[in-house]
Protein backbone atom coordinates (compact mmCIF):
# COMPACT_ATOMS: atom_id res chain seq x y z
CA UNK A 1 0.00 0.00 0.00
CA UNK A 2 1.01 3.36 -1.02
CA UNK A 3 -0.43 5.69 1.88
CA UNK A 4 -1.38 4.65 5.28
CA UNK A 5 -3.44 6.46 7.97
CA UNK A 6 -2.16 4.19 11.16
CA UNK A 7 -4.31 4.39 14.00
CA UNK A 8 -4.43 8.37 14.18
CA UNK A 9 -5.83 9.69 17.74
CA UNK A 10 -5.95 13.31 17.75
CA UNK A 11 -7.05 15.48 21.32
CA UNK A 12 -7.05 19.38 21.42
CA UNK A 13 -5.81 20.61 24.21
CA UNK A 14 -5.68 24.01 25.46
CA UNK A 15 -5.21 24.60 29.25
CA UNK A 16 -7.71 21.62 31.46
CA UNK A 17 -10.20 21.72 28.10
CA UNK A 18 -9.39 18.69 25.84
CA UNK A 19 -11.39 17.94 22.97
CA UNK A 20 -11.38 14.40 21.43
CA UNK A 21 -11.68 15.14 17.83
CA UNK A 22 -10.18 11.86 16.31
CA UNK A 23 -10.27 8.42 17.47
CA UNK A 24 -8.85 5.40 15.99
CA UNK A 25 -8.73 6.58 11.89
CA UNK A 26 -7.06 3.68 10.13
CA UNK A 27 -7.40 4.22 5.95
CA UNK A 28 -4.86 3.00 3.15
CA UNK A 29 -4.87 4.38 0.11
CA UNK A 30 -3.60 2.44 -3.16
CA UNK A 31 -1.21 4.21 -5.93
CA UNK A 32 -3.30 6.54 -7.76
CA UNK A 33 -6.96 6.12 -5.71
CA UNK A 34 -8.90 9.08 -5.44
CA UNK A 35 -10.19 8.76 -1.91
CA UNK A 36 -13.18 11.34 -0.90
CA UNK A 37 -13.47 11.90 3.06
CA UNK A 38 -17.48 12.81 3.92
CA UNK A 39 -18.65 13.71 7.22
CA UNK A 40 -20.62 16.30 8.62
CA UNK A 41 -19.46 19.72 9.62
CA UNK A 42 -17.19 19.42 12.57
CA UNK A 43 -16.71 16.35 12.42
CA UNK A 44 -12.56 16.53 12.03
CA UNK A 45 -12.31 16.04 8.37
CA UNK A 46 -10.19 19.00 8.02
CA UNK A 47 -8.10 17.89 11.18
CA UNK A 48 -7.39 14.53 9.28
CA UNK A 49 -6.38 15.97 6.21
CA UNK A 50 -3.90 18.11 7.76
CA UNK A 51 -2.86 15.67 10.06
CA UNK A 52 -1.53 13.64 6.37
CA UNK A 53 -0.47 16.86 5.15
CA UNK A 54 1.78 17.24 8.32
CA UNK A 55 0.42 20.51 9.51
CA UNK A 56 -0.68 18.83 12.42
CA UNK A 57 0.58 16.03 14.36
CA UNK A 58 -1.33 13.27 15.74
CA UNK A 59 -1.65 12.81 19.42
CA UNK A 60 -1.13 8.92 18.88
CA UNK A 61 -0.28 6.89 15.49
CA UNK A 62 0.85 8.39 12.26
CA UNK A 63 1.07 8.86 8.80
CA UNK A 64 3.33 6.49 6.16
CA UNK A 65 3.89 7.58 2.82
CA UNK A 66 5.73 4.80 0.79
CA UNK A 67 7.02 3.07 3.40
CA UNK A 68 8.44 5.77 5.82
CA UNK A 69 6.30 7.72 8.21
CA UNK A 70 6.35 11.66 7.70
CA UNK A 71 5.31 13.96 10.56
CA UNK A 72 6.24 17.33 8.59
CA UNK A 73 4.78 19.10 5.75
CA UNK A 74 6.47 18.80 2.39
CA UNK A 75 6.03 18.95 -1.14
CA UNK A 76 4.73 15.56 -1.92
CA UNK A 77 2.11 15.89 -0.06
CA UNK A 78 0.82 19.01 -1.74
CA UNK A 79 -2.56 20.82 -0.43
CA UNK A 80 -5.38 22.95 -2.39
CA UNK A 81 -7.08 24.97 0.04
CA UNK A 82 -10.53 25.49 0.91
CA UNK A 83 -10.11 28.94 0.28
CA UNK A 84 -7.35 28.64 -2.66
CA UNK A 85 -4.47 30.83 -0.45
CA UNK A 86 -2.60 32.09 -3.09
CA UNK A 87 -0.05 34.68 -2.51
CA UNK A 88 -1.94 38.28 -3.40
CA UNK A 89 1.04 40.01 -4.05
CA UNK A 90 1.98 37.41 -6.51
CA UNK A 91 0.92 37.22 -10.20
CA UNK A 92 -0.67 33.35 -11.43
CA UNK A 93 2.62 32.77 -12.45
CA UNK A 94 4.42 33.87 -9.84
CA UNK A 95 2.20 31.77 -7.21
CA UNK A 96 3.09 28.88 -9.74
CA UNK A 97 6.46 29.31 -10.21
CA UNK A 98 7.53 29.88 -6.43
CA UNK A 99 6.47 26.45 -5.90
CA UNK A 100 8.42 25.02 -8.99
CA UNK A 101 11.10 26.66 -7.91
CA UNK A 102 11.03 25.66 -4.49
CA UNK A 103 10.73 22.09 -5.65
CA UNK A 104 12.88 21.77 -9.06
CA UNK A 105 15.69 24.35 -8.13
CA UNK A 106 17.64 21.18 -8.17
CA UNK A 107 16.82 19.60 -10.92
CA UNK A 108 15.42 21.48 -13.75
CA UNK A 109 16.69 24.66 -15.45
CA UNK A 110 15.27 28.13 -15.07
CA UNK A 111 13.72 27.70 -18.64
CA UNK A 112 12.42 24.13 -17.82
CA UNK A 113 11.36 25.55 -14.77
CA UNK A 114 9.44 28.61 -16.90
CA UNK A 115 7.90 25.58 -19.15
CA UNK A 116 7.18 23.38 -16.81
CA UNK A 117 4.76 26.17 -14.57
CA UNK A 118 3.20 27.27 -17.84
CA UNK A 119 2.64 23.41 -18.65
CA UNK A 120 0.64 23.37 -15.42
CA UNK A 121 -1.10 26.83 -16.14
CA UNK A 122 -1.99 25.10 -19.42
CA UNK A 123 -3.52 21.69 -17.65
CA UNK A 124 -6.35 24.01 -15.90
CA UNK A 125 -6.68 26.21 -18.80
CA UNK A 126 -5.18 29.76 -16.91
CA UNK A 127 -2.20 30.35 -18.97
CA UNK A 128 -4.66 33.12 -20.40
CA UNK A 129 -4.37 35.22 -17.31
CA UNK A 130 -1.18 34.37 -16.23
CA UNK A 131 -0.11 38.37 -15.33
CA UNK A 132 -3.00 38.65 -13.31
CA UNK A 133 -2.81 39.10 -9.27
CA UNK A 134 -5.52 36.49 -7.52
CA UNK A 135 -7.88 39.83 -6.85
CA UNK A 136 -8.31 40.50 -10.62
CA UNK A 137 -9.94 36.43 -11.22
CA UNK A 138 -12.78 34.66 -9.99
CA UNK A 139 -13.39 32.31 -7.54
CA UNK A 140 -13.07 29.51 -10.01
CA UNK A 141 -10.11 30.43 -12.02
CA UNK A 142 -8.51 30.96 -8.07
CA UNK A 143 -9.14 27.79 -7.22
CA UNK A 144 -8.11 26.45 -10.70
CA UNK A 145 -4.49 28.08 -9.69
CA UNK A 146 -4.34 26.84 -6.43
CA UNK A 147 -4.80 23.15 -8.45
CA UNK A 148 -2.21 23.86 -11.10
CA UNK A 149 -0.23 25.04 -7.90
CA UNK A 150 -0.64 21.61 -6.55
CA UNK A 151 0.51 19.65 -9.45
CA UNK A 152 3.40 21.68 -10.43
CA UNK A 153 5.13 20.40 -7.29
CA UNK A 154 4.11 16.45 -8.77
CA UNK A 155 3.23 15.29 -5.19
CA UNK A 156 2.56 12.04 -4.32
CA UNK A 157 -0.26 12.22 -2.41
CA UNK A 158 -2.82 15.56 -3.24
CA UNK A 159 -4.66 16.75 -0.40
CA UNK A 160 -7.92 18.52 -1.30
CA UNK A 161 -9.85 20.32 1.47
CA UNK A 162 -13.04 21.16 -0.06
CA UNK A 163 -11.62 22.44 -3.14
CA UNK A 164 -15.14 23.63 -4.75
CA UNK A 165 -16.93 24.45 -1.30
CA UNK A 166 -17.01 27.98 -2.05
CA UNK A 167 -18.17 28.12 -5.61
CA UNK A 168 -21.44 28.15 -7.40
CA UNK A 169 -22.78 25.23 -8.92
CA UNK A 170 -22.05 25.60 -12.27
CA UNK A 171 -18.43 26.19 -11.95
CA UNK A 172 -18.50 23.62 -9.41
CA UNK A 173 -19.57 21.19 -12.01
CA UNK A 174 -17.06 22.63 -14.31
CA UNK A 175 -14.19 22.31 -12.11
CA UNK A 176 -15.46 18.71 -10.49
CA UNK A 177 -14.80 17.66 -14.65
CA UNK A 178 -11.22 19.18 -14.78
CA UNK A 179 -10.15 17.80 -12.13
CA UNK A 180 -11.29 14.32 -13.05
CA UNK A 181 -10.08 14.69 -16.41
CA UNK A 182 -6.86 15.66 -14.92
CA UNK A 183 -6.85 12.58 -12.57
CA UNK A 184 -7.80 10.68 -15.36
CA UNK A 185 -4.56 11.60 -17.01
CA UNK A 186 -2.21 11.77 -14.56
CA UNK A 187 -3.26 9.36 -12.16
CA UNK A 188 -2.25 10.92 -9.04
CA UNK A 189 -3.32 9.90 -5.74
CA UNK A 190 -6.04 12.36 -4.30
CA UNK A 191 -7.47 12.69 -1.23
CA UNK A 192 -10.50 14.91 -1.08
CA UNK A 193 -12.87 15.72 1.68
CA UNK A 194 -15.92 17.14 0.81
CA UNK A 195 -19.83 17.64 2.04
CA UNK A 196 -21.37 17.05 -1.34
CA UNK A 197 -22.49 13.73 -1.82
CA UNK A 198 -23.14 13.79 -5.89
CA UNK A 199 -19.19 15.29 -5.74
CA UNK A 200 -17.91 12.63 -3.94
CA UNK A 201 -19.92 9.29 -5.86
CA UNK A 202 -18.68 11.13 -8.96
CA UNK A 203 -15.33 11.52 -8.36
CA UNK A 204 -14.13 8.43 -5.97
CA UNK A 205 -12.90 5.37 -6.22
CA UNK A 206 -14.17 5.12 -2.60
CA UNK A 207 -16.08 7.02 0.12
CA UNK A 208 -14.61 7.37 3.54
CA UNK A 209 -17.40 8.12 5.59
CA UNK A 210 -17.06 9.27 9.27
CA UNK A 211 -19.13 9.09 12.16
CA UNK A 212 -20.38 12.56 14.08
CA UNK A 213 -17.42 14.24 16.76
CA UNK A 214 -16.78 14.07 19.55
CA UNK A 215 -13.95 10.86 18.88
CA UNK A 216 -15.45 10.51 15.15
CA UNK A 217 -13.89 7.98 13.47
CA UNK A 218 -14.76 5.75 9.83
CA UNK A 219 -17.94 4.81 9.85
CA UNK A 220 -17.96 2.78 6.79
CA UNK A 221 -16.40 2.85 3.68
CA UNK A 222 -17.91 2.36 0.03
CA UNK A 223 -16.25 0.95 -3.12
CA UNK A 224 -17.74 3.05 -6.15
CA UNK A 225 -17.85 0.66 -9.01
CA UNK A 226 -17.91 2.84 -11.44
CA UNK A 227 -15.67 2.90 -14.62
CA UNK A 228 -13.71 5.99 -15.40
CA UNK A 229 -14.06 8.14 -17.24
CA UNK A 230 -17.36 9.47 -15.64
CA UNK A 231 -19.85 10.95 -17.46
CA UNK A 232 -22.16 13.25 -15.11
CA UNK A 233 -25.07 13.14 -17.01
CA UNK A 234 -24.77 9.51 -18.04
CA UNK A 235 -24.56 8.65 -14.17
CA UNK A 236 -27.50 10.14 -13.02
CA UNK A 237 -29.38 6.72 -14.58
CA UNK A 238 -26.82 4.53 -13.62
CA UNK A 239 -28.21 1.75 -11.17
CA UNK A 240 -24.40 1.50 -9.67
CA UNK A 241 -24.36 5.54 -9.31
CA UNK A 242 -27.90 5.99 -7.94
CA UNK A 243 -26.99 3.00 -5.74
CA UNK A 244 -24.30 4.63 -3.95
CA UNK A 245 -25.57 7.70 -4.11
CA UNK A 246 -28.53 6.05 -1.63
CA UNK A 247 -25.94 4.39 0.70
CA UNK A 248 -23.82 7.51 1.20
CA UNK A 249 -27.07 9.35 2.10
CA UNK A 250 -28.46 6.79 4.59
CA UNK A 251 -25.30 6.98 6.29
CA UNK A 252 -25.38 10.50 6.51
CA UNK A 253 -28.86 11.04 6.94
CA UNK A 254 -29.97 8.04 9.46
CA UNK A 255 -27.30 6.37 10.66
CA UNK A 256 -25.00 9.56 11.75
CA UNK A 257 -27.48 12.25 11.50
CA UNK A 258 -26.53 15.65 12.21
CA UNK A 259 -26.32 16.31 15.86
CA UNK A 260 -26.44 19.84 17.30
CA UNK A 261 -23.81 20.76 20.09
CA UNK A 262 -22.04 17.69 19.53
CA UNK B 1 -21.36 66.25 -13.11
CA UNK B 2 -18.38 66.83 -10.65
CA UNK B 3 -15.66 64.52 -10.78
CA UNK B 4 -15.21 64.05 -7.13
CA UNK B 5 -18.22 63.13 -6.46
CA UNK B 6 -17.85 60.36 -9.17
CA UNK B 7 -14.90 59.23 -7.27
CA UNK B 8 -16.49 59.18 -3.88
CA UNK B 9 -19.47 57.74 -5.30
CA UNK B 10 -17.23 54.94 -6.65
CA UNK B 11 -14.81 54.39 -3.39
CA UNK B 12 -18.23 54.59 -1.20
CA UNK B 13 -19.58 51.28 -2.03
CA UNK B 14 -16.25 49.58 -1.54
CA UNK B 15 -15.24 51.02 1.53
CA UNK B 16 -14.03 48.34 3.55
CA UNK B 17 -11.58 47.25 0.91
CA UNK B 18 -8.18 48.99 0.40
CA UNK B 19 -8.75 51.19 -2.65
CA UNK B 20 -7.30 48.96 -5.45
CA UNK B 21 -4.10 50.30 -7.75
CA UNK B 22 -6.04 52.45 -10.72
CA UNK B 23 -9.36 52.92 -9.21
CA UNK B 24 -9.27 56.94 -10.54
CA UNK B 25 -8.65 55.76 -13.84
CA UNK B 26 -11.92 53.33 -13.82
CA UNK B 27 -13.57 57.46 -13.51
CA UNK B 28 -14.65 58.19 -17.51
CA UNK B 29 -15.89 61.61 -18.10
CA UNK B 30 -18.69 62.31 -20.46
CA UNK B 31 -16.46 64.67 -22.71
CA UNK B 32 -16.70 63.91 -26.85
CA UNK B 33 -14.24 65.51 -29.29
CA UNK B 34 -11.04 64.46 -29.86
CA UNK B 35 -9.23 62.27 -27.77
CA UNK B 36 -6.48 64.71 -27.09
CA UNK B 37 -8.58 67.55 -26.15
CA UNK B 38 -10.49 65.16 -24.00
CA UNK B 39 -7.18 64.51 -22.41
CA UNK B 40 -6.90 68.25 -21.81
CA UNK B 41 -10.30 68.67 -20.94
CA UNK B 42 -10.07 66.10 -18.19
CA UNK B 43 -6.68 67.36 -17.05
CA UNK B 44 -8.08 70.83 -16.84
CA UNK B 45 -11.06 69.42 -14.83
CA UNK B 46 -8.77 67.24 -12.17
CA UNK B 47 -6.59 70.44 -11.42
CA UNK B 48 -9.65 72.48 -11.31
CA UNK B 49 -11.36 70.51 -8.75
CA UNK B 50 -8.30 69.70 -6.57
CA UNK B 51 -6.48 73.52 -7.09
CA UNK B 52 -9.56 75.87 -7.20
CA UNK B 53 -11.35 75.47 -4.04
CA UNK B 54 -8.41 75.74 -1.69
CA UNK B 55 -7.01 78.64 -3.40
CA UNK B 56 -10.21 80.36 -2.89
CA UNK B 57 -10.35 78.97 0.99
CA UNK B 58 -6.71 80.38 1.45
CA UNK B 59 -7.67 83.64 -0.16
CA UNK B 60 -10.73 84.14 2.16
CA UNK B 61 -8.26 83.16 5.16
CA UNK B 62 -5.97 85.70 4.12
CA UNK B 63 -8.40 88.03 4.08
CA UNK B 64 -10.36 87.55 7.17
CA UNK B 65 -6.65 88.27 8.93
CA UNK B 66 -5.32 91.04 6.71
CA UNK B 67 -8.70 92.56 8.20
CA UNK B 68 -8.43 91.31 11.58
CA UNK B 69 -4.79 92.14 12.44
CA UNK B 70 -4.37 95.50 9.96
CA UNK B 71 -5.52 97.83 13.37
CA UNK B 72 -2.36 99.64 15.08
CA UNK B 73 -3.61 97.92 18.45
CA UNK B 74 -2.86 94.44 16.57
CA UNK B 75 -0.10 91.96 18.41
CA UNK B 76 0.42 89.84 15.08
CA UNK B 77 1.59 91.28 11.81
CA UNK B 78 -0.91 90.84 8.53
CA UNK B 79 -0.12 89.03 5.37
CA UNK B 80 1.20 92.08 3.79
CA UNK B 81 3.38 92.71 6.28
CA UNK B 82 4.34 89.33 6.78
CA UNK B 83 5.18 89.08 2.91
CA UNK B 84 7.01 92.59 3.22
CA UNK B 85 9.31 91.39 6.08
CA UNK B 86 10.04 88.10 4.54
CA UNK B 87 10.48 88.69 0.83
CA UNK B 88 14.23 88.45 1.03
CA UNK B 89 13.79 85.10 3.04
CA UNK B 90 11.80 83.52 0.20
CA UNK B 91 13.48 84.83 -2.55
CA UNK B 92 17.05 84.11 -1.06
CA UNK B 93 17.06 81.11 0.71
CA UNK B 94 20.54 79.64 -0.61
CA UNK B 95 22.51 82.77 1.39
CA UNK B 96 24.86 81.89 3.95
CA UNK B 97 26.79 84.39 5.82
CA UNK B 98 28.44 81.83 8.27
CA UNK B 99 27.42 80.82 11.70
CA UNK B 100 23.52 80.61 12.00
CA UNK B 101 23.04 83.17 9.77
CA UNK B 102 21.84 81.18 6.44
CA UNK B 103 19.00 81.17 4.23
CA UNK B 104 15.80 79.06 4.75
CA UNK B 105 17.01 76.51 2.58
CA UNK B 106 20.13 75.51 4.56
CA UNK B 107 18.13 75.38 7.77
CA UNK B 108 15.51 73.18 6.10
CA UNK B 109 17.76 70.85 4.82
CA UNK B 110 19.48 70.54 8.25
CA UNK B 111 16.46 69.54 9.99
CA UNK B 112 15.42 67.10 7.44
CA UNK B 113 18.81 65.62 7.69
CA UNK B 114 18.43 64.97 11.10
CA UNK B 115 15.22 63.26 10.48
CA UNK B 116 16.07 60.98 7.73
CA UNK B 117 19.25 59.96 10.14
CA UNK B 118 17.20 59.50 12.96
CA UNK B 119 14.17 57.90 10.93
CA UNK B 120 16.36 55.62 8.81
CA UNK B 121 17.56 54.16 12.12
CA UNK B 122 14.35 53.97 13.57
CA UNK B 123 12.84 52.13 10.13
CA UNK B 124 15.61 49.57 10.09
CA UNK B 125 15.44 48.65 13.85
CA UNK B 126 11.61 49.39 14.30
CA UNK B 127 10.94 46.72 11.61
CA UNK B 128 13.59 44.24 13.43
CA UNK B 129 12.14 44.43 16.77
CA UNK B 130 8.59 44.54 15.63
CA UNK B 131 9.00 41.35 13.30
CA UNK B 132 10.59 39.63 16.71
CA UNK B 133 8.09 40.87 18.86
CA UNK B 134 5.29 39.72 16.00
CA UNK B 135 6.74 36.62 15.82
CA UNK B 136 7.66 35.35 18.96
CA UNK B 137 5.58 34.78 22.01
CA UNK B 138 8.13 35.47 24.43
CA UNK B 139 9.33 38.60 23.01
CA UNK B 140 5.79 39.75 22.81
CA UNK B 141 5.26 38.91 26.28
CA UNK B 142 8.57 40.81 27.96
CA UNK B 143 9.04 43.41 25.56
CA UNK B 144 5.12 44.37 24.92
CA UNK B 145 4.74 45.92 28.00
CA UNK B 146 7.69 47.70 27.85
CA UNK B 147 7.23 49.14 24.35
CA UNK B 148 3.32 50.20 25.89
CA UNK B 149 4.89 52.30 28.54
CA UNK B 150 7.92 54.06 26.83
CA UNK B 151 5.93 55.18 23.42
CA UNK B 152 3.89 57.31 25.87
CA UNK B 153 6.82 59.12 26.77
CA UNK B 154 6.76 62.70 25.21
CA UNK B 155 9.86 62.66 22.85
CA UNK B 156 11.66 66.28 24.29
CA UNK B 157 11.25 64.34 27.96
CA UNK B 158 14.23 61.95 26.30
CA UNK B 159 16.13 65.21 25.68
CA UNK B 160 17.45 65.85 28.58
CA UNK B 161 18.93 62.23 28.90
CA UNK B 162 19.85 62.06 25.53
CA UNK B 163 22.51 65.46 25.80
CA UNK B 164 23.79 63.88 29.33
CA UNK B 165 24.52 60.47 27.35
CA UNK B 166 25.94 62.28 24.46
CA UNK B 167 27.09 65.52 25.76
CA UNK B 168 26.47 66.92 21.89
CA UNK B 169 23.53 68.42 20.32
CA UNK B 170 23.48 66.82 17.14
CA UNK B 171 23.68 63.39 17.84
CA UNK B 172 21.19 64.31 20.79
CA UNK B 173 18.67 65.24 18.72
CA UNK B 174 18.80 62.52 15.95
CA UNK B 175 17.92 60.07 19.24
CA UNK B 176 14.97 61.73 19.95
CA UNK B 177 14.06 61.73 16.59
CA UNK B 178 14.87 58.13 16.73
CA UNK B 179 12.95 57.21 19.80
CA UNK B 180 10.19 58.94 18.96
CA UNK B 181 9.25 57.59 15.30
CA UNK B 182 10.33 54.13 16.31
CA UNK B 183 7.30 52.85 18.81
CA UNK B 184 4.50 53.02 16.31
CA UNK B 185 7.05 51.42 13.73
CA UNK B 186 7.43 48.55 16.33
CA UNK B 187 4.26 48.62 17.11
CA UNK B 188 2.84 48.15 13.60
CA UNK B 189 5.33 45.83 12.31
CA UNK B 190 4.36 43.24 15.36
CA UNK B 191 0.74 43.50 14.19
CA UNK B 192 1.25 43.03 11.03
CA UNK B 193 3.34 39.98 11.43
CA UNK B 194 0.83 38.48 13.76
CA UNK B 195 -1.81 38.88 11.64
CA UNK B 196 -0.34 36.84 8.89
CA UNK B 197 -3.03 34.89 7.65
CA UNK B 198 -2.81 31.06 8.71
CA UNK B 199 -3.07 29.94 4.74
CA UNK B 200 0.17 32.18 3.91
CA UNK B 201 1.86 30.00 6.78
CA UNK B 202 0.54 27.31 5.64
CA UNK B 203 1.79 27.56 1.84
CA UNK B 204 5.24 28.11 3.33
CA UNK B 205 5.24 24.71 5.40
CA UNK B 206 4.03 22.77 2.40
CA UNK B 207 6.37 24.50 0.13
CA UNK B 208 9.37 24.10 2.89
CA UNK B 209 10.54 28.06 2.61
CA UNK B 210 13.54 28.47 4.30
CA UNK B 211 13.43 31.20 7.17
CA UNK B 212 15.11 33.76 5.12
CA UNK B 213 12.62 32.82 1.89
CA UNK B 214 9.97 32.85 4.56
CA UNK B 215 10.72 36.21 5.76
CA UNK B 216 11.20 37.82 2.45
CA UNK B 217 8.64 36.08 0.14
CA UNK B 218 5.64 35.88 2.80
CA UNK B 219 6.46 38.27 5.93
CA UNK B 220 7.58 40.98 4.13
CA UNK B 221 5.07 41.51 1.57
CA UNK B 222 2.20 40.09 3.96
CA UNK B 223 2.90 42.57 6.60
CA UNK B 224 3.59 45.45 4.46
CA UNK B 225 0.44 47.69 4.63
CA UNK B 226 0.95 47.08 8.35
CA UNK B 227 4.68 48.44 8.38
CA UNK B 228 3.69 51.62 5.96
CA UNK B 229 1.27 52.63 8.37
CA UNK B 230 3.51 52.63 11.19
CA UNK B 231 6.57 54.16 8.81
CA UNK B 232 3.81 56.86 8.30
CA UNK B 233 2.84 57.97 12.01
CA UNK B 234 6.32 57.62 12.11
CA UNK B 235 7.58 60.53 9.60
CA UNK B 236 4.63 62.50 11.18
CA UNK B 237 6.12 62.47 14.58
CA UNK B 238 9.92 63.30 13.77
CA UNK B 239 9.27 66.21 11.91
CA UNK B 240 7.04 66.55 14.67
CA UNK B 241 9.97 66.27 17.53
CA UNK B 242 12.40 67.69 15.59
CA UNK B 243 11.44 71.70 15.62
CA UNK B 244 10.77 71.03 19.42
CA UNK B 245 14.39 69.57 19.49
CA UNK B 246 16.22 72.25 18.27
CA UNK B 247 15.02 74.66 20.10
CA UNK B 248 16.46 73.71 22.98
CA UNK B 249 19.39 72.22 21.07
CA UNK B 250 20.30 75.40 18.68
CA UNK B 251 22.56 75.13 15.64
CA UNK B 252 21.12 75.43 12.59
CA UNK B 253 17.78 73.93 11.78
CA UNK B 254 14.35 75.21 11.26
CA UNK B 255 13.35 74.55 15.22
CA UNK B 256 16.17 77.14 16.10
CA UNK B 257 15.63 79.50 13.12
CA UNK B 258 11.89 79.95 14.74
CA UNK B 259 13.14 80.15 18.22
CA UNK B 260 15.69 82.76 17.33
CA UNK B 261 13.24 84.70 15.36
CA UNK B 262 11.31 85.13 18.14
CA UNK B 263 14.16 86.22 20.52
CA UNK B 264 14.68 88.56 17.90
CA UNK B 265 10.59 89.95 17.66
CA UNK B 266 10.54 89.05 13.83
CA UNK B 267 7.11 87.35 14.03
CA UNK B 268 6.66 87.47 10.23
CA UNK B 269 9.65 85.19 10.02
CA UNK B 270 8.32 82.40 12.65
CA UNK B 271 5.47 82.85 10.50
CA UNK B 272 6.89 81.94 7.27
CA UNK B 273 9.05 79.24 8.74
CA UNK B 274 5.30 77.74 10.10
CA UNK B 275 4.23 77.60 6.66
CA UNK B 276 7.67 76.10 5.48
CA UNK B 277 7.39 73.80 8.38
CA UNK B 278 3.77 72.30 7.22
CA UNK B 279 4.27 71.94 3.80
CA UNK B 280 7.93 69.61 4.18
CA UNK B 281 6.03 67.67 6.74
CA UNK B 282 3.40 67.17 4.08
CA UNK B 283 5.95 66.30 1.67
CA UNK B 284 7.44 63.79 3.43
CA UNK B 285 4.08 62.39 4.58
CA UNK B 286 3.13 62.43 0.78
CA UNK B 287 6.23 60.57 -0.18
CA UNK B 288 6.11 57.37 2.33
CA UNK B 289 2.34 57.87 1.30
CA UNK B 290 3.94 57.06 -2.48
CA UNK B 291 6.54 54.45 -1.78
CA UNK B 292 4.02 52.92 0.55
CA UNK B 293 1.41 52.50 -2.39
CA UNK B 294 4.64 51.24 -5.27
CA UNK B 295 5.69 48.80 -2.80
CA UNK B 296 2.48 47.30 -1.42
CA UNK B 297 0.78 46.94 -4.68
CA UNK B 298 -1.05 43.75 -4.65
CA UNK B 299 -0.71 43.16 -1.41
CA UNK B 300 -4.83 43.56 -0.75
CA UNK B 301 -6.55 40.84 -0.01
CA UNK B 302 -7.32 38.71 -2.84
N1 LIG C 1 -6.79 24.09 16.97
C1 LIG C 1 -7.89 23.55 17.55
N2 LIG C 1 -8.06 23.56 18.89
C2 LIG C 1 -9.14 23.01 19.45
N3 LIG C 1 -10.13 22.41 18.78
C3 LIG C 1 -10.04 22.36 17.45
C4 LIG C 1 -8.92 22.93 16.75
N4 LIG C 1 -9.08 22.73 15.43
C5 LIG C 1 -10.26 22.07 15.30
N5 LIG C 1 -10.82 21.85 16.51
C6 LIG C 1 -12.10 21.14 16.76
O1 LIG C 1 -12.04 19.93 16.07
C7 LIG C 1 -13.29 19.63 15.50
C8 LIG C 1 -13.10 19.25 14.06
O2 LIG C 1 -12.70 20.38 13.30
P1 LIG C 1 -12.44 20.30 11.74
O3 LIG C 1 -12.06 21.64 11.27
O4 LIG C 1 -11.48 19.20 11.47
O5 LIG C 1 -13.90 19.91 11.22
P2 LIG C 1 -14.37 19.64 9.74
O6 LIG C 1 -14.90 18.26 9.71
O7 LIG C 1 -13.31 19.98 8.76
O8 LIG C 1 -15.57 20.63 9.62
P3 LIG C 1 -16.06 21.44 8.33
O9 LIG C 1 -16.73 20.45 7.47
O10 LIG C 1 -17.02 22.43 8.90
O11 LIG C 1 -14.86 22.06 7.71
C9 LIG C 1 -14.18 20.83 15.72
O12 LIG C 1 -15.12 20.51 16.71
C10 LIG C 1 -13.27 21.92 16.17
O13 LIG C 1 -13.91 22.67 17.16
MG1 LIG D 1 -13.02 21.59 7.30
Amino acid sequence: MYLKIDHVDKTFQRGSQRTEVLRGITLDIEKGEYVSIIGHSGCGKSTLLNIVAGLTNATNGGIILEGRQVDEPGPDRAVVFQNHSLLPWLTVYDNVRLAVDKVFWKTKSRAERDAWTLHNLDLVQMVHAKDKRPAEISGGMKQRVGIARALAMEPKVLLLDEPFGALDALTRAHLQDSVMALHQKLGNTVMMITHDVDEAVLLSDRIVMMTNGPAATIGDVLEVPLAHPRKRLELVSDPAYIKCRAAVLKFLYERHRYVEAA
Amino acid sequence: MNMTVAKKKLTGEVVSLPQPAGAETVVQLPVTGRPVLKKLGAFALTAATNIVPPMIVIALLLGIWELLCSNSGATLPPPSTVWNDTKELIFDPFFDRGGIDKGLFWHLSASLQRVALGYAMAAAAGIALGTLVGQSTWAMRGLDPIFQVLRTVPPLAWLPLSLAAFRQGQPAAIFVIFITSIWPIIINTAVGIRNIPQDYRNVALVLKLNPLEYFYKIMVPSAAPYIFTGLRIGIGLSWLAIVAAEMLIGGVGIGFFIWDAWNSSHISEIILSLIYVGIVGFVLDRVVVAVSSIVTRGTAKA
